[in-house]
């Protein structure tokens, strides 16, 4: 096994019996960088010297006996979270230039905690798309399969994950965000619930809706990543002021006396045979485990959840987009002949295709004779999603369901049919919808260019084996990380998913 | 379509966003079947039901009214396109 391929856990225990040095294990991961990340493109900035020089604070803090469980180990940030002194671009030429003054609060809490960042990650521009062919600089590639799309937005923290590119990511998840491209690229991916992480230095897209997460190799790391970035911060007056508790005390491999639901709704028409076998199969793993499940769960307003979140995230980002306009920081542009053209003229050149249609999308549903009929229209069936997840979670503990209909799909193939690339996201934006908290873990591996094949169940790919990676979605109640935790590690416990790595 | 051209102009402008006739077109079009798409809200019954605006109900969350620093000047402006004598630097405003 290679260094770059560590998990946190791993490294950590390597780390603490020093048997393997911060400075190593950055620098086998940066050679990895070297070597796969022309064929990846999962960054936007690559950080190697402040890495080697964190690398080297990290070993200090090591021997002296100061080290916490993510002190020297290398990860990545989604270029939408703020890092004091290192371009922070959003994807998008609005911010190309732009050098944060100031540091997230989820990057102050790594840093305290020995943080070595090797790059910032590729994403959708402004967290917008599903399979980060929106960045304005280039698009990322799925380490399982160069032609296909990592998912999005958060497609370069995942993609980084999955091509061991780092050892751990962050993400943000709006609409699926950090759970769909962690189910395309094979990895882990948790969004927490609503105000559980800070997001002071996230850079806004929908106010109501985004939320930081890990994505890692495993569970035990996304129990680890947790620990470090959960709690409360004055700086979002959304984040809740409730106690964290230690997410690993959750990783239990038995899953006695839960109770899973299985909400037939998220199966929807169109749905890869292949990703729907994998479910089921994950399921039935899960009742070996110990759990009751019930089949029948029905959560009836599913359907509605993708016309009201693209009502309600267009409508927020419009109003968190404002603020760009040439004046403050980012893209300027000065051709006009007054300050209200250069704004124009900074927006029309500034943004692409895809956040101007968001802007538009939520301007109309905002503008005046349209918002009782979209948005008020919209927020009314809120409140309906939100109620039915409260009905069945007065019979389950934890929603078991897909996180994407397909597994991952070819660069250029959703890209001129915005509809159908917001299909993708149908099965992960009833969470954010209601402020759930969701994880998407590796569940199987669909044959590429498949649809129609039939699953056999359980078939343990060795490393790098032919096919795309599925995801199965676990979701609870607000603040009950730790029994998604439980459920997703007794499952990962008993699979061997989460052991194959891309050949690259 | 759902949207009329003008429309696209219209809402555009209501976002101070200039666009190519070539856009203009190209989001008619798209934003009609997005539109058209969110037609399907209309089927639900939504009487008395009140709206959402945030998952969760905290309210109000303040905090005490205390100076304090706050960012350096400096730091603020080396982000700005056009700065001078400290302050942010625009075109004319008024004619």
């Amino acid at each position: 096994m290679e260094l770059y391929d560590l998990t946190i856990h791993e490294a950590a225990d390597r780390l603490a019996r020093r048997e393997l040095s911060s400075r190593e294990l950055t620098q086998a991961v940066l050679d990895r960088i070297h070597q796969a990340e022309e064929r990846v493109g999962a960054y936007v900035t690559v950080t190697e010297e402040l890495a080697l020089k964190q690398a080297e604070e990290a070993d200090k803090r090591i021997t002296a006996g100061d080290a916490a469980p993510l002190t020297g180990i290398p990860a990545a940030i989604k270029d939408v979270i703020c890092t004091k002194g290192v371009p922070t671009t959003c994807g998008s030429r609005m911010l190309e230039s732009f050098l944060p003054p100031y540091q997230a609060h989820v990057t102050e809490r790594l840093l305290d905690a020995g943080l070595v960042m090797v790059g910032k990650a590729n994403m959708d521009e402004f967290a917008m798309g599903s399979s980060t062919e929106n960045s304005a600089f280039h698009p990322t590639h799925n380490p399982w399969d160069l032609e296909r799309v990592p998912g999005g937005s958060s497609g370069g923290s995942a993609a980084t994950v999955a091509a061991s590119e780092c050892i751990y990511a962050l993400g943000s998840d709006t609409g699926g965000s950090i759970r769909q491209p962690a189910s395309l690229c094979g990895v882990v991916g948790f969004k927490p619930t609503y105000g559980r992480v800070s997001r002071f230095g996230l850079v806004a897209f929908a106010s109501s809706l985004d939320q930081i997460g890990p994505l890692t190799k495993d569970v035990t790391d996304c129990a680890l990543v947790m620990n470090v970035i959960a709690g409360h911060d004055k700086r979002d007056a959304t984040c809740a002021p409730l106690d964290v508790p230690d997410y690993t005390q959750s990783l239990i491999p038995d899953l006695k006396g839960i109770r899973i639901g299985v909400p037939q709704e998220y199966f929807v028409e169109g749905m890869d045979d292949d990703v729907r076998a994998s479910i089921e199969a994950a399921v039935h793993k899960m009742e070996e485990l110990g759990a009751e499940v019930d089949w029948e769960v029905s959560l009836p307003s599913t359907g509605y959840a993708l016309a009201c979140y693209y009502i309600i995230a267009p409508s927020e980002a419009m109003a968190n987009l404002a603020r760009y306009d040439g004046v403050k920081y980012g893209y300027s542009d000065m051709r006009g002949d007054s300050m209200w053209r250069n704004m124009e003229l900074t927006r029309q050149h500034g943004f692409g295709d895809e956040v101007k249609r968001r802007i538009m999308l939520g301007t109309y549903a905002l503008s005046a004779g349209y918002y009782d009929a979209y948005y008020l229209k919209a927020q009314k069936v809120r409140t309906l999603i939100r109620r039915e997840f409260d009905a069945a979670f007065q019979r389950c503990d934890v929603l078991v369901t897909p996180v994407s209909p397909t597994p991952a799909f070819k660069l250029g193939e959703k890209v001129a049919d915005p509809l159908q690339m917001y299909l993708s996201d149908v099965c992960t934006i009833p969470q954010n919808i209601a402020g759930i908290p969701a994880i998407s873990v590796p569940c199987g591996f669909a044959p590429a260019g498949g649809g129609s094949a039939s699953a056999e169940g359980g078939r343990p790919l060795a490393s790098g084996g032919d096919g795309l990676p599925v995801g199965v979605q676990i979701m609870a109640k607000a603040f009950d990380e730790p029994t998604i935790l439980r459920v997703a590690y007794a499952y990962e416990q008993a699979t061997s998913w989460h052991e194959a790595r891309p050949n690259l | 379509m759902a949207i009329t051209r003008e429309e696209v102009q219209h809402v555009a402008m209501l976002f101070r966003m200039s666009m190519s006739e070539e856009d203009i077109a190209k989001f008619q079009q798209q934003l009609s079947q997005i539109i058209d798409y969110f037609q399907v809200l209309q089927q639900i019954d939504t009487e008395g039901i009140p709206p959402t605006s945030q998952p969760f109900s905290l309210e109000n969350v303040m905090r005490a009214d205390e100076p304090r620093p706050s960012y350096p000047t400096e730091d603020i402006l080396a982000n700005a396109p056009l700065s001078e004598g400290g302050f942010f630097r625009v075109r004319a405003v008024l004619e």
